[in-house]
């Protein structure tokens, strides 16, 4: 479900899953934008994306399509070490 | 799910959460750096760099079942979290045949939606229990 990663140096990034690559993204930019407002709606799928995570002790890398067939909350929020 | 590293999730985990739950946070921490995902689901504050309070129930099939957004000064509600997803849980065991009305709480009344119920949850539900 989760891969452990590799300690090191570079900083893990994730993303949308299916993002465009970069060249066709700048291109595409005022279609993109609008699709992107469209993409939550109660009833719909959840879009799919991975990220890196901290989970006890371990740095690991989540992909939200791995855990169907669970109930998941995905929670954001503005900051580490804020209050609230 | 938040802007800063994994790194950073790292520090706040052990230094500060770790003192107000034993053994860390048991869920994962994930790092959304430059906001992309937060952009998908609409959250990302791109003025202030920052993801705002966006709180979404995703079923077992990968459908989006409620959803609360919520600017950075007020915090949410845990229990109340909790009570929806007991509430879709139940709909969805009774695949549909049964729903929650206002003020649901496990063990409390259910309605069956159908023909016979219009006009008659007057009889059933009261406004205090909304």
């Amino acid at each position: 479900m989760a891969e452990k990663l590799e300690a090191g140096c570079a900083r893990p990034t994730g993303g949308p899953v299916g993002e465009p690559p970069p060249d066709e993204q700048q291109s595409q930019q005022p279609a993109m934008t609008k699709e992107v407002q469209k993409m939550i709606h109660v009833g719909k799928k959840a879009p799919d994306f991975t990220a890196p995570a901290y989970y006890k002790g371990e740095f690991t890398s989540i992909k939200l399509s791995d855990y169907l067939g669970k109930w998941v909350v995905l929670c954001f929020y503005p900051g580490d070490f804020t209050f609230v | 799910m938040s802007v800063d590293s994994v790194f950073v999730h790292k520090m706040w985990n052990d230094h500060e959460l770790a003192k107000m739950v034993k053994g860390g946070v048991p869920f994962h921490m994930l790092s959304d750096g430059g906001g992309k995902v937060g952009t998908v689901y609409g959250v990302y504050d791109e003025a202030a760099g920052v993801e705002n309070r966006g709180r979404f129930l995703i079923d077992p099939d990968g459908v989006i079942q409620g959803y609360e957004v919520l600017t950075p000064p007020v915090g949410r509600n845990v229990g109340e979290t909790i009570r929806q997803i007991q509430a879709f849980q139940l709909i969805r065991a009774t695949k549909g045949a049964e729903a929650t009305p206002s003020g649901w709480r496990p063990g409390k009344l259910t309605l069956k939606p159908g023909p016979d119920l219009v006009g008659k949850v007057w009889e059933v539900w009261k406004t205090d229990m909304a």
